[in-house]
């Protein structure tokens, strides 16, 4: 490629929008009180718009956006009901029943985390060391989706731009190089974790709301601006599925590519909410009930929004045949802006656009993790007398960026679909789903029922992992396609594996003390 | 009411699975392949039912209950409000 032909714009144009976020890091950082309980829930202050654009923009990363067209671009219009539409129901559903429930209960007893809930819940300490490493090593996986996603998007986006810097990487299948001159991964991820942990070192929660309405209003804007210029640049909407038809007529259909079982089993995935631990930090940064009115009923909105353009474009993509580089589905979207729009400044906007989705998830999930670090490991053993506001903070910052560095570290491994691996990171939380509602709804639920539910979840979710995806990337291979059991997607198994587990065993053992179970249920109205 | 919004909400779990578009490459307004279409409209359809339900559907009480103070689980959790 002639690198004199490559224009710097684009890259000028991320690095403005990194800039601006680095601003909004400064004046969060003005208005931060100090106090432990506004880094890490808002001080219980967030409005309803907040709310919204917050809970929407930490569901969206780059599973949303690269995932979803690469993976329209591999199977067709079917992945849309595979997992956007069913989570439009059932997100806002577990807003409605779990999330403001636990939102309840966070307020009235004064929890920060997800585990200080189920250690009350269920009157255990060692419940909580259990959780801990579990919820981390599930959310590892979810950091790791935005950090390949980031990685693949600025990639695409920089080709040619330094030739004599960085050389690109063989094509697995021709041996020739590709991406020659673009900005790698390694490098991408670096800048992007450092703003985000910049700007959410400055305010905690309450800079990572902020942040992400501003970047879930950006991704929205340029999603729709990128669907439009799109579709134009292929003569219209009508003639850019016109070359679908022609050339990948089963990507209009799910016949042949997306099996009935698996259609309905992937189901279960987007439960998955119920149990993101950033996500229940959202939910108690909420000022009131209300708040989350806007929530549950905008939020399939939001995502029909989102999710429509880039499944468009995914099938589009394959109708005219853009190649994916190596096959590697995540750049599908990116290598579709590049060949399309040929406008600089219009291709720097796009790409922020979707560094924007991806940026929106991380900040909050480095906010959780430093907020379980500190509350239910370090505070949970040494007292709050013992540590000050400050120190809590800087030890929640500390871990914070030890898992970065870990999840960073992770990258250097082959790269896997980001959909994929988003997939596998859901079912792992789905599949602990029965826990959290349970804890809500049935009284007779118990420490030991618990305990047993996620021993088997670990050990059927670790099992099929390995199986279906792990194993690969150790060895150096990219796993492949999807991975079923019994033709249905193995979130179907863990979850019912768990839930009857949570049951049977709950029967099987006491009852749990009334007056511990007292304080989690309303009494009935008389 | 409240039980029509959650018929409705139970209603749309089992519309979700559309097995008579399973083939269909139907487009709609020229370019939408109709089993896509199909779910575009569930998502409004779903938005609409939220709609329903944080109307007829709302627990009212549990701001009340949420705003009750419980000071010895507070200071169980060791977190201020």
């Amino acid at each position: 490629m002639d690198s004199a032909a490559v224009s710097l714009i684009p890259l000028w144009v991320i690095l403005g929008y990194l800039g601006l976020l680095i601003g909004l890091g400064l004046v969060t950082r003005a208005l931060f009180r100090g106090t432990a309980a506004d880094y890490f829930v808002a001080g219980r202050s967030i409005g309803p718009f907040l709310l919204l654009m917050s809970v929407f923009g930490t569901t969206m990363t780059a599973f949303a956006l690269v995932g979803s067209t690469g993976k329209a671009y591999d199977y067709g219009i079917g992945v849309y009901g595979l997992m956007a539409s069913s989570s439009g129901l059932i997100h806002s559903a577990v807003f409605f029943l779990v999330g403001m429930k636990l939102w309840a209960i966070g307020k009235r007893h004064g929890y920060v985390t997800q585990i200080q809930y189920f250690r009350a819940r269920f009157d255990s300490n060692g419940l909580g060391y259990l959780l801990f490493p579990i919820l981390v090593g599930l959310v590892i996986p979810y950091l790791l989706i935005g950090l390949v996603g980031t990685g693949s998007v600025v990639r695409g986006a920089t080709v040619g731009m330094f030739p004599e810097t960085f050389a690109g990487v063989p094509n697995p299948r021709t041996g020739a190089m590709m991406f020659v001159g673009a900005v790698p991964p390694w490098l991408s991820g670096l800048v992007v974790s450092g703003v985000v942990l910049f700007y959410i070192f400055g305010g905690g929660v309450r800079s990572a709301a902020w942040a992400n309405t501003f970047q879930t209003i950006v991704f929205m804007v340029t999603g729709v601006i990128a669907f439009t210029l799109i579709s134009k640049t292929l003569g219209g909407l009508a003639a850019a599925t016109q070359k679908v038809l022609e050339n990948a007529p089963e990507h209009l259909a799910r016949e042949g590519r997306i099996s009935h079982l698996q259609f309905l089993s992937y189901g279960l995935v987007p439960l998955s909410v119920g149990m993101f631990p950033h996500l229940f930090q959202h939910w108690l940064t909420a000022r009131s009930a209300k708040t989350f009115r806007l929530s549950v009923v905008f939020h399939p909105i939001f995502i029909m929004i989102v999710w429509v353009p880039c499944i468009l474009i995914g099938i589009w993509a394959k109708g005219i045949g853009i190649e994916a580089p190596g096959g590697n589905a995540n750049a599908v979207l990116a290598r579709t802006v590049a060949e399309l729009l040929h406008e600089p400044v219009l291709s720097g906007v796009l790409t922020a656009g979707i560094l924007a989705a991806i940026m929106s998830s991380l900040d909050s999930q480095f906010v959780c993790l430093g907020a379980m670090f500190t509350h239910d490991i370090v505070l949970h053993r040494y007292g709050t007398d013992k540590i000050s506001d400050r120190q809590q903070v800087t030890l929640g910052r500390a871990f914070i960026v030890a898992i970065v560095i870990i999840t960073y570290l992770l990258t250097f491994l082959p790269t896997p679909n980001v959909f994929d691996l988003a997939v596998w990171c859901f079912s792992g939380f789905a599949s602990l789903f029965p826990l959290v509602f349970a804890s809500l709804y049935w009284r007779r639920v118990t420490l030991a029922g618990a305990v047993a539910s996620i021993l088997v979840t670990v050990a059927a979710w670790g099992a099929f992992f390995y199986d279906g995806f792990l194993a690969a990337i150790l060895a150096g291979e990219k796993p492949a396609g999807e991975y079923l059991v019994f033709g249905m997607m193995p979130v179907a198994v863990i979850f019912a594996a768990s839930a009857v587990t949570l049951v049977l065993v709950s029967l099987a053992t006491s009852p749990p003390p009334r007056a511990v179970v007292d304080k989690f249920f309303m009494k009935p109205a008389a | 009411m409240r039980r029509f919004v959650w018929f409705l909400v139970i209603a749309l779990a089992f519309l979700h699975y559309d097995f008579w578009y399973w083939d269909d490459r139907t487009l709609v307004f020229g370019f939408m392949p109709i089993g896509l279409a199909y779910h575009a409209g569930f998502s409004l359809a779903a938005g609409l039912v939220w709609l329903l339900a944080v109307r007829f559907a709302w627990p009212a009480n549990l701001e009340a209950w949420a705003d009750e103070v419980d000071d010895a689980a507070a200071a169980d959790a060791g977190e201020g409000r």
